[in-house]
């Protein structure tokens, strides 16, 4: 008990950040790490549950307390290797998680105070085996002589392919894209997630001996069935949403109005940022809307600003408590200066004699009561139209299922809204042998969620490669 | 569907393509390039109709390109380009044996191609190597092919005997009268509909202004039209929205849902102020290289 008041008597360390004024004009990371010491200090600030609660909300199940301790006792390196134990990709967790609805949600200290930073000492464990000689990887146990495909890198393919490498599978992934990582490389813009770390986590894959080819769209150049023949034993599908979804009003097909994913995959993919350095342009007007309210819609504007628009606007039908993204990410969009329209919904697109967009009809919503998913309904009100120029439209409401492989996988079978339809625990498709997970399942959720997805099938694939009988499966 | 289902036999290992260019050659005054590059695994599947996206280097932009021809044996598939701005001005640079960074493929909705009949396939400029493939697979079923194609002058007709000997007909134009008819495409198939009135289908793929007229010369005649449409794209898999159209009052993705649409549906108004979005950059990016 000694050591309880102890640690409550220190405050949660804060991550220091770029500050405002600079970090506005680059797209360097914006939070800046732990140095060991500060490490130290938040690591103490665990009580060590003896059941402890964070562990039950990490759809990975990481040991936390087992990892803080190390990180406590100046341990780094055992703490990331605990680490990844249970999460392949911690550089990228530790950032982008929403560990305040997960981990740190459940954390004791919570009730009274604030949680333990478990995301920041996530962040800071990975950080620090990068700053070491590379370390002896861990090899995978002897090779099982089985081959795996996974279709796409994102966080779920990358997961599948990790937790199958270390079990002894020749594990193989198709990225569609000429670089791997999924929505890490194309989506998460670079001040939020730096693109060298993604590239980091992937050559750790590569060590393990997973072999990546990239520009290979499967539903094209191969279906699945012809990844079977080809010797694969079993085909993890993670490919990701990867439909734009646009509002079906007036004028969406202006110049000047972008789906969050082209925008996005201009500057973060194709480097549109530094160009005419690179080739890719990326067209930002003076006076940007986005409209949506999630993390991606956050990664719209803040990218928006700093490409040098001078006023970026967020258009949200519901109000700031409704917001799907992250707080973190919504304080710094309003620290950086986006202006935030709650509550507004475009109805349609004006534009000037060039077809482009100069202006958005507005109308303001109100919120009804909640729906039996407790998610409240919002209704326009008559009459409260109003017209706002904008010169750019960045449109993030969210993001439908690609149909590409499922065009060509006719025995895949999917719900009306085209995701695929998997087992809940071992992602087991209508289709023998053939296992997904991630967006294109769940619909539009988080890196973790399709990390998790991913982990429970490469268990499944995992028993059914060796022959292991003592899982019901959907067949 | 009329190509023979390739038996996925292990021929063609999952190594990336090499995309080594193995013969290029300068077409039309210099103006065109025609580049056979290797990519065993997609000319092993690439259908008419279909395209695909490349890149030139590491900073280089995903141009899409449509497949002309494919040598499934040598492992090989056909580009044309025009050189419109950096990136095709790099490639027109690009010497044999040199690589591609990328190439990915084949992409886009391959062509249902029929016997039906009488078909006039109408090619402007460029477009006619993208007509070509498709020409090719309505020969493969034995239809009764007219081919009308056009350029400026006499110099910049590509392809001509190529498509000479695929088409039953074959009709030139030239706006100078250099080869074969002084005039449009567009008026030698009004021409051609006006006298022969067995036609089932025409294909038209050009310039957006070519195929908007095409498609309005054949309405009248109620003679099913198909173009292929080339809006900016990035990249190429449905996931951007950059090439969506309007067709028939629906936002369609070129890049999944095309590239090939029904003529008489699609909105070429919205779709010509589309593509001039980025003009300005493309301008900077090509000023900007040769500085």
């Amino acid at each position: 008990m000694e050591q309880k008041t102890q640690a409550e008597k220190i405050n949660r360390q804060k991550m220091p950040e770029q500050n405002v004024s600079s970090r506005i004009r680059n797209f360097d990371e914006v939070p800046l790490g732990y140095d060991p010491q500060t490490a130290q200090r938040e690591a103490s600030r665990c009580i060590m549950c003896k059941n402890p609660k964070c562990v039950e909300g990490c759809p990975v199940e990481i040991d936390i307390p087992a990892f803080v301790k190390l990180i406590k006792e100046g341990k780094f390196l055992e703490a990331i290797y605990k680490i990844k134990e249970k999460n392949a990709l911690p550089a990228v967790c530790g950032r982008v998680c929403p560990q305040e609805d997960q981990c740190e949600k459940m954390c004791l200290l919570g009730l009274k105070g604030e949680p333990v930073g478990i995301g920041n000492l996530e962040r800071f464990a990975a950080d620090y085996e990068y700053t070491q000689p590379l370390a002896e990887v861990k090899k995978p146990t002897s090779p099982t002589g089985h081959k795996a495909a996974v279709v796409g890198s994102g966080p779920s393919g990358l997961t599948v392919a990790a937790d199958l490498a270390l079990l002894g599978h020749e594990v193989t992934i198709f990225e569609a894209l000429h670089e791997p990582g999924g929505v890490l490389i194309y989506g998460i813009p670079e001040f939020r997630l730096p693109k060298a770390i993604v590239k980091r986590e992937i050559d750790y894959l590569k060590s393990l001996g997973v072999k990546v080819f990239n520009n290979m769209i499967i539903g094209k150049i191969f279906t699945v069935d012809e990844l079977f023949d080809r010797g694969f034993e079993a085909v993890y599908l993670g490919v990701g949403a990867g439909l734009p979804v646009f509002m079906g009003i007036p004028g969406e097909n202006l110049n000047g109005i972008l789906s969050a994913n082209e925008f996005l995959s201009r500057v973060n993919l194709m480097k549109g940022y530094e160009f005419p350095d690179t080739d890719t342009p990326v067209y930002v007007g003076n006076h940007v809307a986005v409209i949506g309210g999630g993390n991606v819609a956050m990664d719209c504007a803040r990218t928006s600003l700093r490409l040098g628009a001078k006023r970026v606007t967020v258009l949200y039908r519901r109000s700031r408590r409704e917001m799907p993204a992250r707080l973190d990410e919504v304080i710094r969009a309003e620290e950086e200066g986006i202006i935030f329209h709650y509550l507004t919904n475009p109805i349609r697109y004006l534009s000037n004699e060039q077809n482009w967009v100069k202006a958005i009809e507005c109308i303001r919503m109100e919120l009804a009561e909640p729906d039996e998913s407790g998610r409240r309904n919002v209704i326009p009100i008559a009459g409260s139209e109003q017209t706002i120029e904008f010169d750019t439209v960045l449109v993030a409401v969210g993001a439908g299922a690609n149909p590409v492989l499922s065009s060509t996988t006719p025995d895949l079978k999917l719900n009306s809204r085209g995701y695929y339809i998997a087992d809940p625990v071992t992602g087991l498709t209508s289709k023998p042998r053939v296992f997904a997970g991630g967006d294109i399942v769940t619909g539009s959720a988080t890196v973790i969620s399709a990390m998790g997805a991913g982990r429970r099938s490469a268990q499944a694939i995992h028993k059914m490669l060796m022959g292991i009988q003592d899982t019901p499966t959907t067949d | 569907m009329n190509s023979k289902k390739e038996h996925p036999c292990q021929q063609v290992s999952i190594s990336e393509d090499s995309y080594t260019i193995i013969e290029k050659e300068q077409l039309a005054k210099r103006t065109i390039c025609k580049m056979i590059i290797e990519a065993p695994l997609i000319a092993r599947k690439a259908r008419a109709g279909q395209f695909i996206i490349l890149r030139v280097n590491e900073t280089g932009e995903r141009v899409p390109m449509t497949i002309t021809e494919k040598d499934p044996a040598k492992g090989t598939i056909t580009i044309y380009f025009q050189v419109v701005g950096k990136t095709t001005a790099l490639m027109r640079n690009m010497k044999v044996g040199e690589r591609f960074k990328d190439v990915v493929g084949p992409l886009g909705q391959p062509d249902e191609i029929e016997k039906i009949g009488k078909v006039v396939m109408v090619g402007g400029g460029t477009g006619t190597a993208v007509l070509y493939h498709i020409t090719q697979a309505y020969r493969a079923l034995d239809n009764y092919l007219v081919g009308i194609i056009g350029a400026r002058d006499k110099d910049l007709i590509i392809l001509q005997k190529e498509m000479g000997a695929l088409c039953d007909e074959l009709i030139v134009t030239t706006d100078d009268g250099s080869s074969g008819q002084k005039g449009l495409v567009t008026e030698a198939l009004n021409n051609y509909l006006k006298t022969s009135h067995d036609v089932r289908l025409v294909w038209a793929i050009g310039p957006l202004a070519m195929m908007k007229a095409v498609s309005a010369i054949t309405r009248p005649f109620q003679i099913k039209t198909m173009v292929s449409l080339n809006p900016i794209m990035v990249d190429g898999t449905g996931m951007c929205g950059c090439c969506r159209v309007t067709v028939g009052g629906k936002i369609r993705f070129a890049c999944v849902d095309g590239p090939s649409f029904n003529g008489h549906l699609v909105d070429y108004d919205e779709l010509l102020k589309r593509k001039g979005m980025y003009l300005n950059q493309e301008r900077e990016s090509l000023l900007f290289s040769v500085r």
